[in-house]
């Protein structure tokens, strides 16, 4: 098989199901962000440090720039354009804006992303739990703090609502 | 002092959520790299091997007949054209022509039909080199007979002060002790997650638009004006959100901005450049090292009697910031502390590596680790109490109406420095804790005080224009234009609320623009924390000017005298009757259809920028670079592990930050504990860029280290408040200066745990392991005599 040959990629987008052709070299990234045009998965390091390409795959954060496009065939993504619904803001987004955890914004899609994927997992997540959960997601200016409060606060409301 | 009188106000001085949050939160939020244009190619630049190199000869056939290549350019195609900081330092080209002076300098650039084929054009670009010998650290640049950087600048010296305040060896003669000691601040990243990127297209021949990560975007017009022989009327500079900037690259222009001009010129379409991390950690600007030595002289009680710095600098390849940087180190020495006499030698140096420029802190944070490391030496040398030394020298508040005058003519109008030491001090119950054991098994722990101080409303004699429009629609919204740009620091929200709280109007009413220089009045951006105090001061007045022109009509509508009119929640009323109103909606809407023709635009500037204080002068260091001033201090406990060296923050730690008066309590808060203690932190225990020859060898976010969430305490910040008559609502800046006050109270920290001084940042487990090795060994040795 030669690099460019190119080859079908069936997978579904924030509900949306999608049927592409990519190189088998594409990464998932590349095809939400230049294919799909939704840019608010950001590229920040291209080499899984930073994590603000952070999207869930089946319910698992991961980063969309270590990760190739064909990899997501037959599976579920959610990037950060399907987090809300319709124009209610999820728990974890509520929870950053009233909170005030939001400064520059570039890591902010990455750390909804890791903390979405943590509540679906771990409704009840302890301080470290969330630590761990964004710890590969770099901000340079919030100092974490108040994202660790937000993730505190949307998990509560969460249990709360139900 | 400390009177609140957020009460009297309906949206600042409260909590208030960003303006963009929303946009943010839900990925909304453009930013340079996210932009398209229809029919777009792809640039990439072609970098320089090596770090100092004539280039002999640049061969683009190959690359130009690869197909999908649209356009390649080299240095030559911008006719000479040179460009810096200010106009005697014009020494950088956009693409180097004859001599690179850093590795991996821009050479030549490619636009393509996409970013593969540029980047392989780009490795059919042949240059051929003739490496030269370089220099890679200032004392190597010093060195008589020297390689030069530029050929036309003798000693390889960038930028030197020589300052003198009082007389400092006549001072030095009478104390009872003077020290000298010296501190060394490293390299470090910007730290923005965001690469710069730049999408240029000229929609007619002579008529440029640029959307680039650009926290100074009037930076860019006017250079882009010059070097495209374009009026500046049809220089279009429209900014996208930003990823951060601190200061440097953000402020000014990359190869990368150059190329995706010309080549979108050449090529007759639209060019996107967007930076890999590798090339910003490779190529951005970075903060400078220093190497600070700084001589105080104190008296027995220890009061300063005297202060002599020297540093030596790494300017990096060109002067870019550099005049600015060490201008700063020196000039808010006088603060916080009461300072007789000062002398301030400084000297940059140019070097084979990336340059370097503005960091938050700007030149400020290089003196504060000195001189407050330098402190808590003093005050064990003397037996004072470090808290105690520090309060017996600071600049005690002003009384309302009064003016403190620095030695080097700074005027201080408020001053919370004692307030928030005393404040700190009582929060971690240092009087009970300095008494307690510090190691406990194979920790040992310990806290650390610092202040800071930090210029707000930058002042300084060029381009420092600033104003808002305030454009108010006939159903009542309204649309704030600034000139001033928002990297993430929140400014944005600030104008806003400054524009509805004049205009009595709800936050959501205001929209506002973000910079685009075909409509919004010329502004010179985000640094120096001049933004909230001097395009918040515009703000109000270009609202003033909107309320003047609706109460007028307010008046003779409800028949009262023009000052009786109040606009409050909504409403127009009169003073002495509320009954006597009219809705903010309607009064808007009748005095829009009242006359034909009729608009209600508001429009001020800030008059403080360049009115209020005489102008400071670089090569004297006498005057204000600052509208106000705002001071901070902190206490931070550090637990280190004896064992390892591995220093750990913990969440034991206050800032206290007296910003004048809070506008918005969330955002001084968020910027706080991120902008300054996180900053701190990664300053004081990780950040450095490690070199070779001018090669970064760590330019990457795994190798860079930088500090994690779990590596994030949760400081406490408290507000003190001062209500500065010289910022709006009273406010000065908030956060730059409490980022220098972090790293010196972390070491200070350190030292109290250990005993161990760590005097070159960052303070790495190695670092400390082998200055806890050292002591030891010493100490054992004084066992055995
Ligand atoms: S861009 Fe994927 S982790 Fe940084």
């Amino acid at each position: 098989m030669k690099d460019d040959d190119l080859k079908e990629l069936r997978f579904s987008v924030n509900g949306r199901p999608y049927e592409l052709k990519v190189k088998p070299k594409t990464l998932l990234l590349d095809v939400l962000r230049k294919e799909l045009k939704l840019t608010g998965t950001r590229t920040g390091c291209e080499v899984s440090a930073c994590g603000a390409c952070t999207v869930n795959l089946d319910g698992m954060a991961v980063r969309a720039c270590s990760v190739l496009a064909l990899q997501a065939n037959g599976r579920e993504v959610v990037t950060i354009e399907g987090v809300a619904d319709g124009e209610k803001l999820h728990p974890i987004q509520e929870a950053m804006v009233a909170h005030g955890a939001i400064e520059c914004g570039f890591c902010t899609s990455g750390m909804v992303m890791s903390a979405r994927a943590l509540l679906l997992e771990n409704p009840k997540p302890t301080r470290e739990d969330i630590r761990k959960a964004i710890q590969g997601n770099l901000c340079a200016d919030s100092g974490y703090a108040k994202y660790i409060e937000a993730i505190e606060i949307a998990a509560e409301k969460i249990q709360g609502g139900e | 002092m400390g009177k609140e009188h957020a009460g009297e106000y309906s949206i600042i001085g409260k909590p208030i959520p960003r303006v963009d949050a929303k946009l943010k939160v839900t990925g909304q939020a453009k930013y340079a790299a996210d932009i398209e244009v229809a029919n777009m190619l792809w640039g990439c630049v072609k970098r320089s091997p090596h770090a100092h190199a004539r280039i002999l000869n640049i061969d683009t056939s190959k690359a130009e007949r690869l197909p999908g290549v649209k356009a390649v350019i080299t240095g030559k195609d911008f006719n000479g054209f040179t460009w810096g900081w200010s106009q005697p330092t014009r020494d950088e080209e956009p693409l180097a022509v004859k001599k690179v002076r850093y590795l991996y300098e821009g050479v030549a650039a490619v636009a393509a039909v996409d970013e593969d084929t540029a980047q392989e054009a780009c490795d059919l670009i042949e240059v051929e080199y003739e490496p030269l010998p370089g220099v890679f650290t200032p004392f190597e640049a010093m060195k008589e007979g020297a390689p030069l950087v530029h050929e036309n600048r003798p000693g390889n010296i960038t930028v030197e002060y020589h300052w003198n305040f009082g007389d400092v060896e006549k001072a030095f003669a009478g104390s009872y002790l003077v020290r000298e000691d010296t501190f060394q601040t490293p390299r470090m990243a910007k730290g923005y997650i965001e690469p710069p990127a730049t999408v240029a297209y000229w929609p007619e021949t002579d008529r440029l638009v640029f959307q680039g990560a650009k926290g100074s975007p009037y930076f860019p017009y006017r250079i882009l004006s010059r070097c495209f022989n374009l009026p500046l009327s049809n220089v279009r500079i429209i900014t996208p959100f930003i990823g951060c900037d601190f200061g440097g690259t953000k402020n000014d222009m990359t190869n990368g901005d150059f190329s995706a001009v010309m080549l979108a010129k050449k090529a007759g379409r639209p060019v996107k450049i967007v930076a890999s991390q590798f090339d910003a950690l490779t190529t951005d600007l970075r903060r400078h090292p220093m190497w600070v030595t700084i001589r105080t002289g104190v008296t027995k009680d220890g009061k300063i009697t005297a202060i002599h710095t020297k540093i030596v600098s790494d300017g990096g390849a060109y002067t870019r910031m550099s005049p600015l940087t060490h201008f700063l180190t020196g000039i808010c020495m006088g603060m916080p502390y009461h300072l007789p006499n000062f002398k301030h030698d400084v000297t940059c140096y140019f070097t084979n590596n990336p340059s370097s420029a503005a960091m938050r802190g700007h030149g400020i944070y290089h003196t504060t680790f000195a001189r407050e490391c330098q402190m808590d030496m003093i005050a064990d040398e003397l037996g004072i109490d470090r808290v105690e030394i520090r309060h017996r020298n600071i600049i005690k508040n002003p009384e309302p109406g009064t003016i403190y005058e620095t030695i080097n003519g700074a005027h201080i109008a408020t001053a919370g420095t004692e307030e928030c030491l005393t404040k700190v001090a009582e929060a971690v119950k240092w009087e009970e804790r300095k008494k307690k054991e510090r190691v406990k098994g194979s920790k040992a722990y310990g806290m650390g005080f610092a202040t800071g101080t930090y210029l707000s409303g930058t002042q300084l004699s060029a381009h420092n224009a600033c104003a808002g429009i305030v454009r108010v629609c006939e159903d009542g919204s309204v649309n704030y234009l600034t000139g001033a740009t928002d990297v993430g620091m929140g400014s944005d929200t600030i104008g806003c609320a400054l524009v509805a709280e004049v205009l009595g109007i709800a936050l959501d009413d205001v929209d506002i623009k973000r910079v685009d220089t075909a409509f919004t009045p010329a502004d010179p951006g985000s640094y120096g924390s001049r933004v909230t105090v001097l395009a918040g001061e515009a703000a109000i007045n270009a609202a003033e000017d909107a309320k003047r022109q609706l109460r007028e009509f307010a008046a003779k509508k409800l028949g009262a005298m023009e000052d009786e009119i109040v606009f409050k929640n909504r409403q127009v009323f009169v003073k002495s009757n509320h009954a006597r109103s009219i809705s903010w909606e309607r009064l808007v809407r009748m005095a829009c259809y009242d006359a034909p023709g009729r608009v209600i635009i508001g429009r001020g500037h800030s008059k403080r920028a360049t009115d209020l204080h005489t102008l400071a002068d670089f090569s004297t260091g006498k005057g204000d670079i600052g509208t106000n001033y705002s001071f901070t201090a902190q206490a931070a406990e550090v637990e280190v592990d004896v064992e390892t060296g591995v220093v750990r923050c913990t969440d034991n730690s206050v800032i206290a930050h007296d910003c004048g008066f809070p506008l918005n309590t969330q955002a001084v808060e968020t910027q706080v504990l991120g902008g300054s203690y996180h900053q701190g932190v990664a300053a004081a225990l990780y950040e450095e860029f490690k070199m070779d020859k001018g090669l970064t060898l760590n330019p990457n976010f795994v190798d860079y280290k930088r500090p994690r969430a779990y590596e994030a305490p949760m400081t406490e910040v408290l507000h003190v408040i001062t209500n500065d008559p010289f910022g709006p609502f009273g406010a000065k800046e908030a956060s730059e200066g409490s980022t220098c006050s972090a790293p010196p109270a972390i070491i200070n920290a350190i030292h109290d745990a250990t005993g161990v001084w760590i005097k070159d940042l960052p303070a790495e487990p190695e670092k400390v392991y082998w200055a806890l090795k050292e002591k030891r060994e010493k100490e054992q040795k004084k066992e055995k005599q």
